[in-house]
Formats: structure tokens, sequence, C-alpha cells
């Protein structure tokens, strides 16, 4: 019932969300948000003593479809993630010109994303995953910046069209069980596992593609950077933050368990793919002008590496995927969070008319540099720990399976993200302050206790993953046990 | 059959009343016989009553009827306000319910003859419905192709029926199928070429390619309100009528018309999605999205399975809805506007934002987008056509619905994201009145408990 609870509660504050209106509408969904995070931490006390609390399941429709739900270690390191980004993101959005709608609309949008993350059944996860994908597309569209007509329709068309491949790929599957079908999960994995390594592969193919899009990995990544920089800078934390980690997690759990032989056949062209694009979107973003946009490409970069961490397929790569997943979603949030701040003071966020910004605001450019070094993946950082465990997974399926090279190249990330990372920091902060930067005030409160707390958050996440990985490793073996018996059988 | 009488009964009622001036009781007369229709068809459910070996009230013909019934007091709701406001005064609440006499017989018959004169008794009303605006050139044109179309496709189908009497010496629907099956494997030219005649004659009514080309334009011509019911009450009627006939007549014949039906969904829809992305006017644009819809409702009739009846029933209930929702919404708009290009959505979300709101679930049901009850529709029929063994149909047709919603969502960008330009000629809000809010609240929470708990609907056939 707990997982309910987390599901409907933001349900209904989207509802009351409609009803406030008025000076009070932000901090009323600031308090409904952190409502959502007090419940989640109540629920995280009792995780461990009762597990049974967590997992709902009632028959939902006559063809097999029932409303299960349930929060094992990697979905509670998800739903963790998704209330905490939550308050912080609406926090975030105090300055901009927001109503009620919108935060009804966010609301919608986290219930959705508990949903896909707590879902165990085929269909429930389904209609959860499209759902998430209505209210954000309506927050880019209404809210966002120049040309969002096209650019916000261009990334609905391709998640949708990869979520019907994947409800395909679903379907297919589902009409492999028994007799009276079911889209109970370990029906599921059951009747993927028993399809032949062929059709396993077309199944592959079909989910594969959907989690693809929505990472995204490359070449299914073209609407990525158009529809980030548009996006209100709320609405981009969500897509970045949150949103993309749907795809991840669907590797893990809807993927990897379900077709494992198809996962053994094309999991190298996978890897492959997803190290082309950390090669590719990183050498953009070094090139790239626009601060927004180059986080948009940094982000392709790293969801790059957890993708081949995941599909190295071992204790290390899952781990660390899970661990980056969590530490990416605090760190995109922070930079896109610093990338609105100089908008909004400088009126620009060409990296280029910048500069000195440091000698202005000296507040700014340390917890700038925290959260920075976060992302380039510093030791004692957060991004350090899922970024080790990831390339050390990846090292020890490539020495096994395949050239060196790969791991050399996934490396790559880390290098060419410092390259990018901080050059922009020294073009931006450093040096001698200019016309555009001259009157840079420094943070105010509400800035300031935003960045402490993701800064605070990089730190500690740093120096003590332990809780982080605990948490994820009973399930991963579970996963990984059933992944690997159907590979055998 | 005290359905029937019922309808019978209340049109008849309506047009004396409307003869001794007693206009103000028309409208609660024909509520109250639509509702009691919706309680006797309930009442009545699970008894198959057999009458003169004509009609044949099973739960199929029920369930159909409570669904267009219920289609029929939304729509009267609808086009209450529309037809208050026009110059010439039509006798539309007498042909509405006689248009529903129709249905009811076309839903329920088991001999061809019935058939015939159900198609007949809808037609015949929704022709002069369709001219009812008598001083507009467009409706008088609409009435007119509309006429001229349905008498083309009589003739059809009334020489298909005639091939069909000359195989088998029946009308009986149960006794042709007893002659058709034993005739399944014979080369028979005359039931062959009777079963085609048939198909095309249903396939104007459905609206079906290559014989919808009357659509856009009868569609674009009508006062939209009636425009409306062609799409939502006609078009249930004609696919229970072809479902019904099907599965009955000529279930073991599928080697005759399987793949012509194949085709024809591959071109409906085809040319349904494809060409409304061409369009700029919305009415028109549905007009072609309603002919994509008899497209995806095709491919239940290919699979005519235990299933098949029952996705039927779903998809035409919550493609009714949204169409009704969505020409409620349009409607509103012609009236404040006065035009029916998609440009005159823009800046809705401004103007008014809970119906830019309504009209986006309508247009997210049309499109299938969960959790309405347009995706579950699809859904059920897609799952069944798969397991069928047509995927490659469905494949396409996957395809298609996304080119759909491409379309559809020119709406929505019109509604959410351009800015209306004529600020001085148009209101800057626009209201609506009570009547229409319930109307279109009724609509939004249907979609909604459509699209979550479709078994209300499904599965009790």
């Amino acid at each position: 019932m707990l997982t309910a609870t987390l599901i409907f509660f933001p349900l209904i504050a989207s509802a009351l969300m409609l009803f406030i209106g008025g000076d009070n509408t932000k901090r009323a969904a600031l308090v409904f948000a952190i409502a959502e995070l007090a419940l989640f931490g109540y629920a995280a006390l009792t995780f461990n003593s009762n597990p049974k609390a967590f997992s709902f399941s009632t028959p939902w429709l006559p063809f097999g479809a029932n409303f299960a739900i349930a929060m094992d270690g990697i979905s509670f390191l998800m739903v963790f993630l998704t209330s905490l980004l939550m308050p912080m993101i609406v926090f975030a959005s105090f300055k901009g010109d927001y109503t009620n709608r919108f935060y009804s609309l966010m609301f919608l949008m986290q219930m959705a994303l508990v949903g896909v993350f707590t879902a165990m059944d085929g269909f429930l996860f389904y209609i959860f995953w499209e759902l998430a994908l209505i209210p954000i597309y309506f927050i880019c569209l209404i809210w966002g910046g120049e040309k969002r007509g096209r650019i916000t329709f261009k990334f609905f068309v391709y998640t949708l069209a990869g979520s019907l491949l994947m409800l395909a790929g679903l379907l297919y599957v589902y009409l492999a069980t028994p007799d009276d079908h079911s889209f109970a999960i370990n029906a599921l994995y059951e009747a993927g596992q028993n399809l032949t390594r062929e059709q396993q592969g077309w199944v592959f193919w079909a989910i594969f593609i959907a989690f693809a899009i929505k990472m995204p990995i490359f070449p299914f990544h073209t609407w990525q950077p158009d529809t980030y920089t548009t996006a209100p800078t709320p609405g981009t934390m969500l897509l970045s933050g949150i949103m993309l980690k749907m795809g991840t997690y669907g590797l893990i759990r809807w993927l990897m368990p379900l077709v494992p032989k198809g996962w053994d056949s094309w999991g190298y062209t996978a890897i492959i793919l997803s190290v082309i694009g950390i090669v590719y979107a990183s050498s953009i973003a070094i090139v790239q002008k626009d601060y927004k946009r180059l986080i948009a490409y940094s982000s392709i970069a790293h969801v790059g590496l957890i993708s081949a961490g995941i599909f190295s397929m071992n204790m290390e790569g899952l781990t660390g995927g899970m661990v980056q997943m969590v530490a990416h979603g605090i760190n995109v949030i922070g930079l896109f969070y610093i990338a609105e701040i100089i908008l909004s003071r400088t009126g620009t966020r060409q990296i280029g008319l910048l500069g000195g910004i440091r000698s202005v605001a000296p507040t700014f450019a340390l917890l700038f540099l925290i959260v920075l070094l976060g992302s380039v993946a510093l030791p004692l950082t957060n991004g350090f720990v899922g970024e080790f465990l990831l390339l050390n997974g990846l090292y020890q399926f490539a020495n096994m399976k395949l050239s060196l090279w790969i791991v050399v190249l996934a490396g790559l990330t880390v290098i060419l993200g410092a390259v990018y990372m901080l050059r922009s920091y020294q073009s931006m902060m450093l040096g001698e302050t200019n016309k555009t930067t001259e009157g840079f005030s420094d943070l105010d409160n509400n800035e300031k206790i935003l960045l402490t707390i993701v800064s605070i958050l990089v730190i500690t996440l740093g120096v003590y993953p332990k809780p982080l990985i605990d948490i994820a490793t009973p399930a991963i073996t579970e996963l990984l046990k059933i992944f690997q018996a159907g590979l055998v059988g | 059959m005290k359905e029937l009488l019922t309808l019978s009964l209340t049109g008849i009622f309506v047009m004396l009343l409307d003869m001794f001036n007693f206009r103000k009781l028309v409208f609660p007369l024909v509520l109250l016989g639509l509702t009691m229709t919706i309680s006797w068809s309930i009442f009545d459910w699970g008894i198959n009553q057999e009458i003169f070996n004509m009609v044949k009230i099973d739960n199929y013909a029920l369930a159909f009827t409570i669904v267009m019934c219920i289609t029929a007091i939304l729509w009267l709701i609808m086009s209450e306000s529309y037809f208050a406001k026009l110059p010439v005064s039509t006798d539309r609440y007498a042909l509405v319910t006689f248009a529903l006499v129709g249905a009811f017989v076309m839903v329920s018959y088991t001999n061809l003859v019935m058939l015939f004169l159900g198609i007949e008794i809808l037609s015949v009303s929704m022709y002069v419905l369709a001219g009812s605006i008598k001083n507009d050139l467009s409706s008088n044109e609409a009435a007119l192709k509309y006429f001229l179309m349905g008498a083309f496709a009589s003739g059809f189908l009334l020489f298909g029926i005639a091939l069909i009497y000359g195989a088998t010496g029946s009308f009986d629907t149960e006794y042709i199928r007893a002659r058709a099956s034993e005739m399944a494997n014979l080369d028979n030219g005359l039931l062959t070429v009777g079963i085609i005649m048939i198909l095309i004659g249903l396939g104007f009514k459905i609206s079906a390619a290559p014989f919808h080309f009357w659509a856009p334009d009868v569609y674009q011509g009508s006062p939209t309100p009636v425009t409306a019911f062609m799409a939502t009450i006609v078009k249930t009627a004609a696919f229970a009528a072809l479902f019904r006939l099907f599965i009955t007549s000529f279930i073991s014949n599928t080697d005759v018309w399987a793949d012509i039906i194949a085709g024809m969904i591959v071109l409906t829809l085809f040319i349904g999605n494809v060409v409304a992305v061409r369009q700029h006017d919305a009415k028109r644009m549905l007009a072609f999205s309603s002919i994509s819809h008899a497209g995806y409702m095709l491919l239940a009739v290919l699979c005519l399975d235990g299933d098949s009846d029952n996705s039927i029933l779903f998809y035409t209930a919550s493609y009714s809805v949204a169409t009704i929702l969505g020409f409620t919404i349009l409607s509103i708009i012609q009236e404040k506007t006065g035009s029916t290009e998609i440009s005159a959505f823009n800046g809705l979300a401004k103007k008014n934002p809970n119906l830019a709101a309504a009209m986006t679930i309508a247009v997210l049901s049309m499109a299938g987008i969960p959790p309405l009850a347009g995706f579950m529709a699809k859904y059920y029929i897609f799952a069944n056509a798969i397991s069928q063994g047509f995927l490659e149909l469905v494949l396409f047709a996957i395809a298609m619905s996304l080119v759909g919603v491409y379309y559809y969502f020119k709406l929505i960008v019109a509604m959410y994201f351009h800015e209306s330009h004529q600020v001085d000629t148009e209101p800057r809000i626009i209201k609506t009145d009570s009547l229409q809010n319930t109307l279109i609240l009724i609509c939004c929470v249907l979609l909604l408990l459509l699209g979550i708990l479709p078994q209300l609907v499904y599965n009790n056939l």
C-alpha cells in the first residue's frame, strides 16, 4: 500500500493544484512536493524490515493485466531520486512565470514516473510510460522557448514511435505466455526466455529502441539537444534529471531478464552504439557555444556510459549504473539551474560572451565548481563512484569478449568531460569581467539554498555512497540470477 | 420489440407535437423516449427475442442500441444551442428519432430485407438533415451529394441481396449461412459477386476507401451537429450491420472477402490518414480522420472471431464519445469565430483553457494515447488481429496511427502555441453555457473512465 500511496499522492496534488491560484500557488506546490518526499522518507524507514508493505496487486483488466506494483532496491533508488528532485525542481521554478496548471502537470508527471519505476505488470508499465509523456509535452509546448511547436512535436513523435514499438514487443511476449495470457512480470520473463534466440532478438530491438530514444542513445538522440534547449528550465530538469532514467531503468528491469539471449546477441551492438554516442556527444560539447546545449550534449555522453555499463551485464556495471543514475540526476539539475541563473542575470547563455563572473560572485563560483566537479567525476564526488564502477564493469566484460579499445573510448567520457566542463568554467567564470558580467550579482537566498543542497548531496554521496550500493545490490543480484538462468536454458 | 415501438411512437408523437405547436415539450419527450429505450434494452438483456423471423433482439443488438441511444442523448444536448440560433426551423427531433429506428433495425435484423429497410429509414432521415440549412449552398450541396451517393450505394446493396437470394434461395441470414457454407468450396459466381456487391454497398455507408469520396464534402457541407451524427450513430449502425451480416451469413466464405477487406483496410487507413495531414479545415480533417477510423474497425471485421463484436462495440462507443466532444467544441468555435479552419483554434488555451483541455482530451483519445478510451479501443483491435496472424496489417495500422498523431496534434499546437492573429475581430474570451459545460464534462469523464476500466463496455457480449 505504501507504494500505491506514493503513486497516488502526486495525482491528488495534481488535482488540488487546479484549485489553487494566486500568490500561494508556488508555495503550495513546494509543500506537496516536500510532503511526497516525507512520505517516501517514512516508507524508507520500513523498507528493510517490511518489504511486503511495498507490493500491491489487484486484478485490473480482464485480459490478464493487473494493477501490480512493488518496490525492490532499484525501484527504491529511482523513486528516491524522483521524490528528492521534485521539491528541488519546484523550488528552482520560483522565479519563473508559471501558473497552477504548470504545477498540476508536474505532479501528474511525478505520478507517472513513480508508476513507471514501480510497475510490475507489462501493461501497467506501458500505460505509465505513455502517461509520463503527455504532461512533459504540454510543459514544453506551453512554457517553452522559441520554435517550440515544431521541436516539442518532434520529441513527442519520436518517443511515441518508440513506445509503440515497445508495446508491440511486450505484446509479442504476452501472446507467448500460456493460455489466459498474462502481463505479470514473472509470466513475461518466463515466456520471453522460452522464445528462440532469433525471436528474442526481434523483441530486444523493439523494446531497446524505445529505451534508446528515451535516454537517448546514438543514433536516436536527435530530438534531445533541441528539446532540452527549448524546454523551460524546470521541464529540462524533469527530462534530464528523472525522465531519462526511465530508459536506463527499463533496460535493467524490462529488457535484460525478459530476453536474455537477445540481450546476449545484441549487447555488443548496444555497447558500441553507446560508446559512439559518448565520443560523438563529448566532441560536440567541446565546440558548443550555448551553455545549456553543452549540458544537453554532456548528458548524452553520461547516459551513454551508463548504458554501456549496464550492457556489460555484471554486478559492477549494473551497480555503477544505478549509482550513476542517481548522481547524474542530482548533478544535471544543478547544472541546468546554474545555466538558468546565468541566463537570468546576463540575458545570454553564450559561453564566449561571458567572463570573470568569479570576481563579482564568489559564492556562486564556489558552488558552481562543486557541482561541476561532481559532473566531471572527481574522486570524492558522487560522479566518481558511479563512473568508476561502470568503467570497471565494462573493462571486465570487454576483457573477455570485446576489444579493450572500447573501454579506452568509453573512458574518454571522463577526460573529454573534464575538458569541456573546465573550459566552459574557465571561460565564463575566470578572467576579466566584461560588459555583460560586470553587474552580475551574487546568489540570493533561494539560489544559495538550492545550490548548497545540491553541493552537499554531491559531496555526501561521493564520500559515502555505500547506502546506495547496499540498497541496489540484492535487487540486481536477483535480476542477474534470472538473466543468467535464461541465458543457459 | 418494445425498443422499436418506443422509438417509433416517440418519433410520431414528436411530429404531432410539432404540428400542434407544443414545441417546448418536444425536447423532454425525445429524451424520455430515448431513456425508455435504454431502460427496455437493459431490461431485455439476455432474452433473445425473435420476431417474425425478421429481427432478433439479442445482446448484440441491445448493446449497440444502448450505445447509440446514449450517443443520441449527448447529440441532442450538443445540437440544442446550434439549431436554436438557426434562422430556419427543422424537424430534427423527429428525423433523428426515425434515424434511430432505422439504426435499431440495422443492428437487429435477421433478414436481408430488414437490413435494406433499416438502411433506407436511416438514410432518408439523414438526407433531409444534411440539407437542413435551406438557404445555405454548401448544406444543399451536401444533401444532394449524400443522396446521390446513398442511392447509388443502395443500388449496389440491393443488387447484392438479389444475387445472394439467387444463389441461396433465401433472405434469411441463418439460412444463407447454411447454404453459403455448403457452397464455400464450389466456385459459385452468384454468391461471390453477391457478397462483393453487398460489401461495396455497405462500404459506402461506412465510408471505407475506395468508396469514401463523398464523405469529405458531405461532412464539411452539412451543419456541424449533423456531421457529428453521421460520424457517430450512422457509422456505428453501419458497422454493426456489416459485422452482423458477415459473422452470421458469410463466416465460411472468408476466401471470397478476406483479401478484399484487407485491401480496403490498407487503402482506407492510408487515404484517411495521409490526406487528413494536408487539410486546413478542422471539419474536413475530422471527416478524413473518420474515414481512417473505419479502417481500424474493419480490422475487427477481418478477424471475425469471438472478440470482434466486443472490439467493434468498444471502438464505436469510445469513438462516438470523442467525436461528440470534438464536434461540440468545434461548433462552439464555429459559432464564436465563424470559421471551422484549424487556425480558428489559435490561442484557444488563452481564450478558454477548459475548452482547450477538453478538446485535447478528445483529440488524444482519437489519436489513441493512453489512458484514454481511444487507446484501449485500438489496443483491443490490434491485439486481437495480431493473435489472428495479421501482424503486417497491424504494423501498417500502427504506422498510420502515428501519421494520425501528426494531424491531431496540429489542433493541439494551434490551441496552445499559435497566437490568435485577428485579435480585433475575434472575442478575447470564449464563454460556454452550463448545458455545454455539463456535456463536455460528461464526455471527458466517459473517455477517461472507458480508458481506465474498459470492461464496463467490453466483455459483455
